[in-house]
């Protein structure tokens, strides 16, 4: 192109831009809105969990030392060894010593009786926060006597009070105050097992603490002048492994914890962000029909000089407008939800969480919504610089041309750039990201599929001969202007998301329920000594009540893979042994035959030991691919200071979903049987009465003895999923506001796009019951298969996630889905019909006029 | 006389279901500057396509158009956009007003983009002289179709082009607010100096002309001097 001298050359006047894209935008602003208020629930969501998410960091910066109660705690599973006594007795300026272990207690004044954690305590810990009991002075006065503290969720069940008894072992405790908070607890860890505190110095005396329990020991350390806690451990660490001891310190903590619900924030965010990309879709697509209906002024615009880019700028500042007026509008909704987030979470959280306005989550909230809503609205803008000035002649609209403009395809790479990389920050995972974007172009592909095929086919098969309502009702889906890909790509992927969430709730409750039911084992006796044995399970049969599985525990370490030890996988990465294979404790049994749940699939299987030769152990499948070890591969095991040389001779692979004993590792019979060891044994109870009643008969006569109500364990995570699933579906209820506003937007666009012909229809006397006949039969097509095509999506997208991410059997719940295909046909019908009410009350000439 | 306008072997085709529709034929002619012409044909003759292709709107499949000595063919978009808004004046049949913009703005946008000074009281200016200096604040929707065409007019003349161009500027209206819009765009026309160029099939509107160019099939006809010459 050259350059002539006739020609001004005139720069781009920004300010005029900015009236321009101001005046234009004035009889279609609340059009905008509703446009933009689809991506306000999205923001709202995101900036609701950044919110909960900074404060919880803030939270846990603050609070972190109350979770561990001191500066340094170390803890290990045995006996502490003799070489590191003057160790821990060197540490700190004030210490405190605990031993922990789960057990039965029993009360009295109900007879009830029930698994609890017993912590025995010796010095002034908590060092940071305390216990906070009722009365207050308790947490520190139970010291001092034959006191102990119960878990309010004790004195509840058991209807026990202050002053009231509890039988710990052998010993009777008064129960000198009520526990609300110790160090670290949730309300979930206390459902499951809770706390019951006592004096160290009665810890003998309850005979609990026997050869075989499984005891915790700790040791808490105060610093009263400030020391390097990290170069502390450095040194420290070195001696304390060797003798299987571990180290927490505040640092690791706040690691730890941050890490743990940063993962669920992370999620959360994730379900935020699908709702606001949700909204992006109708975002794009309301634009789309908004720049249609623009063509005609943008023409004018390009006649009287306006130059291309000039066109695509005026629009792009209406945009980025309604962007900015919405994420606002979304973050402020955001702060204040935020308000919900901590009374529902806070049952899983060890600490308090405060609400406050978080400028950054409001920042990042507002510039993402900007950025997202200017990146979708860029699909339709983009043609803005196609529109010729010719169309102020004759109109001249080609939508091909639009999908060979190389700017297209850029923005779409930009879209899917952008998603890719906010996933990753969520997930910090770019496979993940990765996964998570290619899930939803496939859901996006196949709704846009759908709705293509829809047309195609209702075009092939309308017929002459169907009434005059139906041809015209299913005519609308194919005839120009139509909406049925936008409709069906909105409503279909939130129905899909809506209905996976409920799939996958379903699929893991049926899980934990499958577990429990039928005859199937749902009561644990453990900690049984080899002396108790024989009469425990006389005891259980004169109840009445199944033997179902009786099998010996011992407890073992692996000192060497194939020759290597830990310190040689630590200095050689490359063996490809992780390290835990050896700090883990192995509870291994022994046994001369297969169980039901298990197959051999590789080697063969031998059920007893020839002496003198290494003793073939049979692994579990997982645990041989995890270490990588196979059938021939030599190990050594080390049972309680005794190291035994093993050949692995079988790989089972083994059914973990019934709840029964499985084991990693099984030696044959002929090994073990003198080591020192405890025994399982599962029962069925029938009901929570006889299983009160069995609990107190073995608690009376085997004190030791722990038993786990599966039951109640299941209530428990019952109610845990229950909460889970709560924060979730409030979650998910921005993705169906999102979704019921897309469609509103999407249908009001549809309004303005019909509102020509049904106002013809009128005027050549088509009835008011006909037009509405034809507008429901034309949504309620559109509802039903964008709702059934979501279910549809939404029940692979879960087969999916139950098979290769939970890796749980797929089963379906058509229940919710059949609701929610009836609910989202429905509510798609009222919507049409409630839109296109103004068409029908109207006179025909008082609509033509108006438009 | 100065040539405002010159076009040389003006060929547009178009491909339509696999054929060659050839809508303008080796149309050659100029247009004297400050001159009044009238295009008139059938309907489907090419005129307006003749009209979109002098103004810069579209581009010729061969030939040449020059605009006060610019070859238009050469142009990138931006610069044809340049041209339009520098030299050229439009009037349409069905108005084209900005329908977000009141009467007033519609005036005054060729001049904001040419970054003028004075420009709203040369809008009202311009408002006052086809009448409407009170209808300033409304909108096209609340104008009637003759003020509506009025307002177009103070457009068209508000960035005082070289050259006017007029699609069919009476087709939307009825025969007393033409002759009204008529005489009003002669008027303004004839005060500014400006080249009209008249796109109609009313012969009545073609006969006010100093000049007619005949087109059928798209093929120039006839090029005649009319009594007004």
């Amino acid at each position: 192109m050259e350059n002539n001298p006739n020609i001004t050359k005139r720069k781009i006047n920004i300010r005029w831009l900015f009236n321009m894209a101001l005046r234009d935008s004035r009889k279609n602003r609340s059009r905008l809105l509703l446009f933009i208020s689809a991506i306000i629930f999205g923001i709202a969501a995101l900036v609701a969990i950044y919110s909960f998410r900074y404060n919880l960091q803030h939270d846990i910066d603050k609070q972190v030392a109350t979770l561990i109660g001191a500066d340094l705690v170390v803890s290990g599973g045995k006996t502490v060894d003799p070489t590191v006594e003057p160790l821990l007795a060197s540490l700190g300026d004030r210490r405190s010593e605990e031993r922990s272990f789960p057990s039965m207690v029993y009360f009295p004044k109900t007879q009830g009786t029930r698994l609890v954690q017993v912590r025995a305590l010796k010095g002034e810990f908590p060092y940071y926060g305390s216990l906070e009991t009722e009365p207050v002075q308790a947490g520190t006065d139970f010291k001092n006597g034959q006191k102990a503290l119960i878990d309010r969720i004790l004195a509840l069940q058991f209807n026990v009070r202050v002053n009231d008894s509890v039988k710990v072992g052998e010993v009777t405790f008064l129960v000198a105050g009520i526990l609300d908070k110790a160090p670290g607890q949730t309300g979930i860890s206390s459902g499951v097992a809770p706390i019951v505190y006592i004096p160290l110095q009665y810890l003998e005396q309850t005979s609990l603490s026997k050869k075989g329990s499984r005891i915790n020991y700790s040791f808490y350390y105060k610093y009263d002048k400030p020391v390097d806690i990290p170069k502390v451990v450095k040194s420290i660490e070195p001696k304390l492994e060797k003798v299987q001891m571990g180290i927490e310190t505040v640092e690791i903590r706040k690691e730890n914890t941050g890490r743990a619900f940063g993962d669920l924030t992370r999620f959360l965010s994730l379900v935020g962000f699908i709702a606001l990309l949700l909204g992006c879709v109708g975002v794009a697509s309301a634009i789309h029909i908004y720049i249609r209906e623009k063509i005609a002024s943008i023409a004018i615009m390009r006649c009287l000089g306006v130059k291309a880019s000039e066109a695509f700028l005026i629009y792009l500042i209406q945009i980025i407008g309604i962007g900015i007026i919405g994420s606002v509008t979304g973050a402020l909704l955001g702060t204040s939800i935020q308000h919900v987030l901590p009374s529902v979470m806070q049952q899983f959280l060890p600490i308090t969480i405060s609400t406050d306005i978080s400028w950054l989550a409001i920042g990042q909230g507002v510039l993402l919504g900007i950025i997202i809503s200017v990146l979708f609205a860029l699909l339709p803008l983009i043609s803005i610089r196609n529109i010729s000035p010719l169309n102020t002649l004759r109109i001249n609209y080609d939508e091909v041309n639009l999908l060979r403009d190389p700017f297209r395809w850029l923005v779409y790479l930009l879209i899917v750039g952008f998603v890719v990389t906010f996933t990753y920050f969520q997930l910090d995972s770019w496979l993940g990201s990765i996964f998570f974007t290619i899930g939803i172009s496939i859901a996006f592909l196949i709704l846009t599929f759908i709705a293509w095929l829809l047309m195609k086919l209702m075009r092939l098969f309308i017929k002459s001969t169907w009434g005059y309502l139906f041809r015209q009702g299913f005519a609308n889906l194919y005839r120009p202007n139509n909406q049925t890909i936008i409709l069906i790509v909105s409503i279909g992927l939130s129905t899909a998301f809506i209905c996976t969430l409920f799939f996958i709730q379903s699929i893991l409750m049926g899980q934990v329920k499958l577990s429990s039911s039928g005859n199937q084992s749902n009561m644990i006796l453990f900690d049984i000594q080899t002396s108790q044995q024989k009469d425990i399970a006389q005891l259980t049969k004169q109840q009445h009540l199944p033997v179902i599985q009786q099998v010996p525990i011992v407890a073992v370490r692996l000192d060497k893979i194939n020759g290597h030890t830990l310190a040689d996988v630590i200095k050689n990465p490359k063996l490809n042994i992780p390290e835990r294979a050896f700090t883990w404790e192995y509870r291994v049994t022994y046994r001369d035959s297969l169980s039901a749940t298990e197959k051999v699939i590789k080697g063969d299987w031998v059920g007893k030991a020839d002496p003198g030769k290494e003793i073939p152990v049979s692994i579990e499948d997982n645990f041989s691919k995890r270490n990588h070890v196979n059938v021939g591969d030599h190990l050594v095991f080390n049972v309680q200071g005794v190291s035994m040389n093993a050949i692995v001779s079988s790989v089972r692979q083994v059914n973990w979903n019934k709840i029964q004993t499985n084991f990693q590792v099984v030696f044959p019979t002929g090994i073990l049987e003198d080591a020192p060891q405890f025994h399982v044994l599962l029962t069925h109870v029938p009901s929570a009465k006889v299983s009160a009643q069995y609990q107190q008969s073995v608690v009376r006569r085997f004190p030791n003895v722990s038993i786990i109500d599966l039951g109640l364990v299941l209530s428990i995570v019952d109610g845990l999923l229950d909460k889970i699933g709560y924060v979730i579906r409030f979650m998910s209820a921005f993705s169906i506001i999102t979704g019921i506003v897309v469609l509103i937007a999407s249908v009001r666009i549809s309004k303005y796009q019909r509102i020509q012909e049904s106002v013809l229809l009128r005027t050549l006397g088509a009835s008011r019951k006909q037009i509405f006949a034809i507008t429901a039969l034309e949504y309620l097509f559109l509802g039903m298969l964008s709702a059934l095509t979501g279910i549809l999506i939404a029940a692979a997208g879960s087969w999916a996630l139950a098979k290769y991410s939970f890796e749980i059997p797929f089963t379906i719940n058509w229940l919710p889905a059949i609701l929610l295909f009836f609910i989202i046909s429905l509510l798609t019908i009222v919507i049409g019909l409630l839109n296109s009410r103004g068409v029908l009350n109207k006179p025909p000439l008082e609509i033509l006029r108006g438009n | 006389m100065d040539t405002i306008l010159h076009i040389s072997n003006l060929t547009k085709t178009y491909q339509s279901a696999g054929r060659t529709l050839t809508v303008l034929d080796n149309i050659n002619f100029t247009v004297a500057a400050g001159s009044t012409n009238a295009i008139v044909g059938p309907s489907g003759s090419g005129k307006t396509t003749l009209l979109g292709l002098c103004a810069g709107l579209d581009r010729a499949t061969s030939g040449i158009v020059e605009l006060n000595n610019i070859n238009l063919g050469k142009l990138s978009e931006d610069q044809l956009a340049q041209v339009r808004n520098q030299y050229i004046g439009f009037i349409f049949q069905n108005f084209q007003l900005l329908p977000t913009l009141t009467a007033l703005e519609n005036v005054m946008v060729p001049l904001e983009l040419r970054g003028e000074k004075n420009i709203r009281a040369r809008a009202l200016d311009l408002l006052d002289k086809v009448g409407l200096s009170d209808r300033g604040h409304h909108y096209p929707t609340q104008l009637s179709g003759g003020e509506q065409q009025r307002v177009s007019l103070a457009r068209a003349f508000s960035n005082a082009p070289r050259i006017l161009f007029a699609d069919e500027p009476t087709g939307n209206l009825d025969a007393e607010t033409s002759e009204k819009v008529v005489k009003l765009l002669f008027d303004l026309n004839k005060e500014a100096g400006t080249t009209l160029v008249v796109v109609t099939h009313d012969l009545e509107l073609a006969a006010k002309t100093q000049r007619i160019i005949r087109i059928k099939g798209g093929k120039l006809v006839a090029d005649e001097l009319t009594a007004n010459a």
